[in-house]
C-alpha cells in the first residue's frame, strides 16, 4: 500500500519553478492557517479588546497608571518619554510625566496627535478556565444524577468519548465481519446485497434521520446515549471500505487455514484481521473524527445539557455566549485541539483511506 | 470440513445451496440487521410518513394509528411541488420551498469552484518536492476540524456591524475597499460568504487528496515520451493529466453533487451562523426539513421534503452516470 517504489522519479524541476511552487504552497497555506491562528490570538485577548480597528494579532492592552484613585492611561509623546492621560479637553490632553529626571511628575497639556498609547502584550490564559467552567453551560444531574453539578464541557468531553468510543469500536466490528463476508465467502445473492448497501450511500442522511427521529421520539428514548449510539454503529461506508482492502489479501493464505480445518471465524480471527491492521486504522480513524464531529443527529435527539456532545454542546455555549468573542474561541480551541491531534497521528491512514475509497470498487 | 457432494438427493442439494447462507450470516448479521432497521427500513418510512400528516401524536395502541397519522394521499407533495393561480397569476403553494431549493442550487456553484481548487493544489503538491506532507496536512486541517468550531471563528471572521469591523473586512478596507460588504448580515452577501468559507474548508479536503492519488498513479513514461515530442506543459496537462484523472474527476463530481444536495456542513454553518437568515437567504433544503420536522413537528411534510431531495439526488446522480460516464477516458 506504500508508494510504489519502482515509480521513476520525475526529473528534478529548475530552482526558478521550485521558488514559484514554494511560495504559491506558503501563500496558501497560511490562508488555510489564519483563521486558526485568529482563533487562539482572539482566544487570549482581555473581554474588551476582542473588537478592535485594525486589528491585531498579538494580544496586547493599553498600559495604566493609578493616580490619586484615578485609573490614567500611559502614552508616549515624541521626544518626551512616558506620561500618564489625566484629562481630555478641547485645548489638548493634560497629561503627567512619568519619566524619572528633571520633567517627573510634571503636568501640561499636548496636543492628541502627539500622544502614542504605550501597549503591553498579554495573554489572558484564564479564558480558557473561565470557558470550562462557563456558568452559561453548567450541567446538573450529570451521567444519570452522578454528579449533582459539573463543569458543561468537562460533562461534553466525557459524553463525546464515550459516544464516539462505542460507535467507533461498534462500526469497525460489524463492518469488518461484514466485509469478511462480502469479499471471503460465497453465498447467494452475495454481491446484490453488496450493491444494495453501495446504493444507500447514496440517500441524504436526512431521509433516514426523519423516520429514526419520529420511531425515537415514539418510544420514549430521544435524550439517551442510545440515540446517539446505536443508530450510528452500522455504516455501509465502513463495509465498503473494508471489503475493498480484504479482497487484496491473497486468497492462497486462506486456502492453506481451510485445508488445515480452520472455521470462517478463525480464518477472520487469525488472517485477515492481523493483516488488515493498515485498514482497520483507517476505519477507526475515519469513524472516530466523523463521529466526534458530528452536529446534526445529535441536535435532533438530545436537548438535555447533561447528553450533549461538544459540537452540539459549543453551539449551546454560543447561544448563551453571542458576543463574548475571547470566550467564544477560546471555547472553540478546547474542542478543536483534540480533533487535531487525532487526525496527526491518523493522518498516515486517513489519507490512504481515502485513496482507498476513491478505487473503482 | 466434512464434503457433502450429494448431488442426486433433490433435498440434500438444497441444503447444500443453503449452507453456504448459512455459513455467512453470523458475519452478515450484525451489520445487516443494523443496515435494515437503521438504513433500509428508514427509507421506505420516510416514503410512507410523505403520505401522512403524522405530528409526533403519541400513538399507544395499533388503533390510534389511523387517527394520530392521517394518511393524507399526496397532499404534501401537492402542498410541496404545486401551483395556484392567485389574481390571474400562478403562484406556488409553497414558495418557500422553491426559494430554500434555489439557495441549495445556488450553494451548489460551489461546488465547481472547489473542485478546481482542489485539482491545482494537488497539481501544485505532486511537485516532488521536500516538505509537501506538511502542506498537505495544513490544507486538510480545516476538513477534519469541528464544523462548529470553524463556523464560530468564521461568524467572527466575518462580523460586521456599526462601530466594529471583522478580521475580513479589515483586511479589504486596509487593502482600500470603503464600504465592504455586510456578509452575513446582508440577504445578497451571505450566500458568497458561505461558499467562501466553503471553500475554504474543502479545498484541501478529500478532493485534494483524491487528486493527489490520481496524479501519483499517472506512469512517468507517458510525460518522458510527451516531453521527447516536445510538448510544452499546457499540452502534457491537456492530453495526458486531464484525461487520465477523468475517473478521478468523475467519481469527485458525483460524491460531490451527493453531498453537496445534502449540504451537512452548510446547515451547520445556517443554524449557528445566521439561523438561515438573513431574511431565508441561507435556508437550505437540510435545514428545512430539519425545521419543519424538529421545530413545527410536521414530521410528515419533513419526510415529503426529504423525499423530493431523495429524488433530486438519485436524479442527478443518473444523469451524471448516464452522461458524465461518456467523459470518462479509461486509459
Amino acid at each position: 500500500m506504500s508508494r510504489p517504489a519502482a515509480t521513476p522519479k520525475r526529473g528534478k524541476p529548475g530552482a526558478g519553478w521550485r521558488l514559484v511552487a514554494y511560495l504559491a504552497l506558503s501563500a496558501i497555506g497560511i490562508t488555510m492557517l489564519l483563521p486558526f491562528v485568529w482563533m487562539v490570538s482572539t482566544s487570549l485577548k482581555a473581554s474588551g479588546y476582542a473588537i478592535e480597528f485594525p486589528p491585531r494579532w498579538v494580544p496586547s492592552e493599553p498600559v495604566t497608571v493609578e493616580i490619586n484613585g484615578q485609573t490614567c492611561q500611559v502614552a508616549w509623546v515624541k521626544g518626551d518619554g512616558r506620561v500618564a492621560v489625566l484629562r481630555y479637553s478641547p485645548e489638548g490632553v493634560e497629561v503627567q510625566a512619568l519619566t524619572n529626571g528633571p520633567h517627573a511628575g510634571e503636568r501640561r497639556v499636548v496636543p492628541q496627535s502627539l500622544l502614542e498609547p504605550v501597549r503591553r502584550t498579554k495573554l489572558h490564559w484564564e479564558n480558557y478556565r473561565d470557558a470550562w467552567r462557563a456558568e452559561g453551560v453548567r450541567v446538573t444531574d450529570a451521567f444519570f444524577g452522578l454528579l449533582a453539578s459539573a463543569y458543561g464541557f468537562f460533562v461534553f468531553y466525557i459524553n463525546s468519548i464515550f459516544v464516539s468510543v462505542c460507535v467507533t469500536v461498534g462500526t469497525v466490528f460489524t463492518s469488518s465481519l461484514a466485509a469478511f463476508a462480502f469479499s471471503r465467502l460465497r453465498f447467494p445473492g452475495r454481491d446484490s446485497i453488496f450493491v444494495g448497501y453501495l446504493a444507500t450511500l447514496m440517500v441524504p442522511a436526512i431521509v433516514i434521520m426523519v423516520p429514526v427521529y419520529a420511531l425515537l421520539s415514539q418510544l420514549r428514548m430521544t435524550n439517551t446515549y442510545a440515540a446517539l449510539i446505536v443508530p450510528a454503529m452500522f455504516s455501509a461506508y465502513g463495509t465498503f471500505l473494508l471489503r475493498q482492502f480484504f479482497m487484496t489479501i491473497p486468497k492462497e493464505l486462506e486456502d492453506a487455514a481451510v485445508i488445515d480445518g480452520a472455521s470462517p471465524f478463525q480464518v477472520y480471527r487469525h488472517i485477515v484481521l492481523p493483516l488488515s491492521k493498515p485498514a482497520l486504522a483507517t476505519l477507526t480513524t475515519f469513524a472516530f473524527l466523523h463521529c466526534w464531529n458530528e452536529f446534526l443527529w445529535p441536535l435532533m435527539v438530545v436537548d438535555n445539557l447533561a447528553l450533549k456532545t461538544l459540537p452540539i454542546g459549543l453551539a449551546h455555549f454560543q447561544d448563551s455566549y453571542t458576543t463574548e468573542y475571547h470566550l467564544l474561541m477560546a471555547a472553540s480551541v478546547i474542542v478543536m485541539v483534540p480533533v487535531l491531534i487525532v487526525f496527526l497521528i491518523g493522518q498516515r491512514y486517513f489519507v490512504r483511506g481515502i485513496a482507498l475509497s476513491g478505487l473503482k470498487g | 470440513m466434512p464434503a457433502a457432494p450429494a448431488q442426486h438427493s433433490p433435498s440434500n442439494s438444497r441444503r447444500a445451496r443453503r449452507r453456504p447462507f448459512l455459513q455467512a450470516l453470523p458475519f452478515l448479521l450484525p451489520n445487516l440487521a443494523g443496515f435494515l432497521i437503521f438504513t433500509l427500513l428508514p427509507v421506505l418510512a420516510c416514503f410512507a410518513l410523505s403520505l401522512t400528516d403524522y405530528r409526533l401524536a403519541p400513538i399507544q395502541s395499533l388503533r390510534d394509528i389511523p387517527q394520530r397519522v392521517p394518511f393524507v394521499g399526496f397532499g404534501n407533495f401537492a402542498k410541496l411541488l404545486g401551483w395556484h393561480a392567485e389574481a390571474g397569476r400562478l403562484v406556488a403553494n409553497d414558495t418557500e420551498f422553491w426559494r430554500y431549493l434555489g439557495n441549495t442550487l445556488y450553494l451548489m456553484l460551489g461546488i465547481p469552484i472547489t473542485i478546481v481548487g482542489s485539482l491545482l493544489l494537488a497539481l501544485l503538491l505532486n511537485q516532488r518536492l521536500r516538505g509537501m506532507v506538511i502542506f498537505r496536512t495544513i490544507y486538510f486541517l480545516p476538513t477534519v476540524s469541528s464544523a462548529v468550531a470553524v463556523c464560530i471563528v468564521w461568524k467572527w471572521i466575518f462580523h460586521q456591524q456599526p462601530n466594529e469591523v471583522g478580521l475580513l473586512n479589515s483586511v479589504l478596507m486596509s487593502l482600500g475597499a470603503s464600504s465592504p460588504p455586510h456578509w452575513l448580515g446582508d440577504p445578497a452577501w451571505a450566500k458568497p460568504a458561505f461558499i467562501i468559507m466553503a471553500l475554504w474548508v474543502g479545498v484541501g479536503g478529500y478532493n485534494c487528496v483524491l487528486y493527489l492519488a490520481g496524479l501519483q498513479g499517472i506512469p512517468e513514461e507517458y510525460y518522458e515520451a510527451a516531453a521527447l515530442d516536445g510538448a510544452g506543459n499546457w499540452a502534457r496537462f491537456r492530453h495526458i493529466t486531464w484525461p487520465l484523472l477523468s475517473p478521478t474527476t468523475f467519481f469527485v463530481v458525483t460524491m460531490s453533487i451527493i453531498a453537496g444536495f445534502q449540504g451537512s456542513f452548510l446547515f451547520t454553518a445556517a443554524y449557528l451562523m445566521t439561523g438561515g437568515g438573513p431574511g431565508g437567504a441561507t435556508t437550505t433544503l437540510m435545514l428545512y426539513i430539519y425545521n419543519n420536522a424538529i421545530s413545527w413537528h410536521q414530521l410528515g411534510y419533513a419526510s415529503a421534503i426529504a423525499c423530493v431531495l431523495f429524488v433530486l439526488v438519485f436524479g442527478f446522480t443518473l444523469i451524471n452516470w448516464r452522461y458524465g460516464q461518456r467523459l470518462v477516458h479509461y486509459g
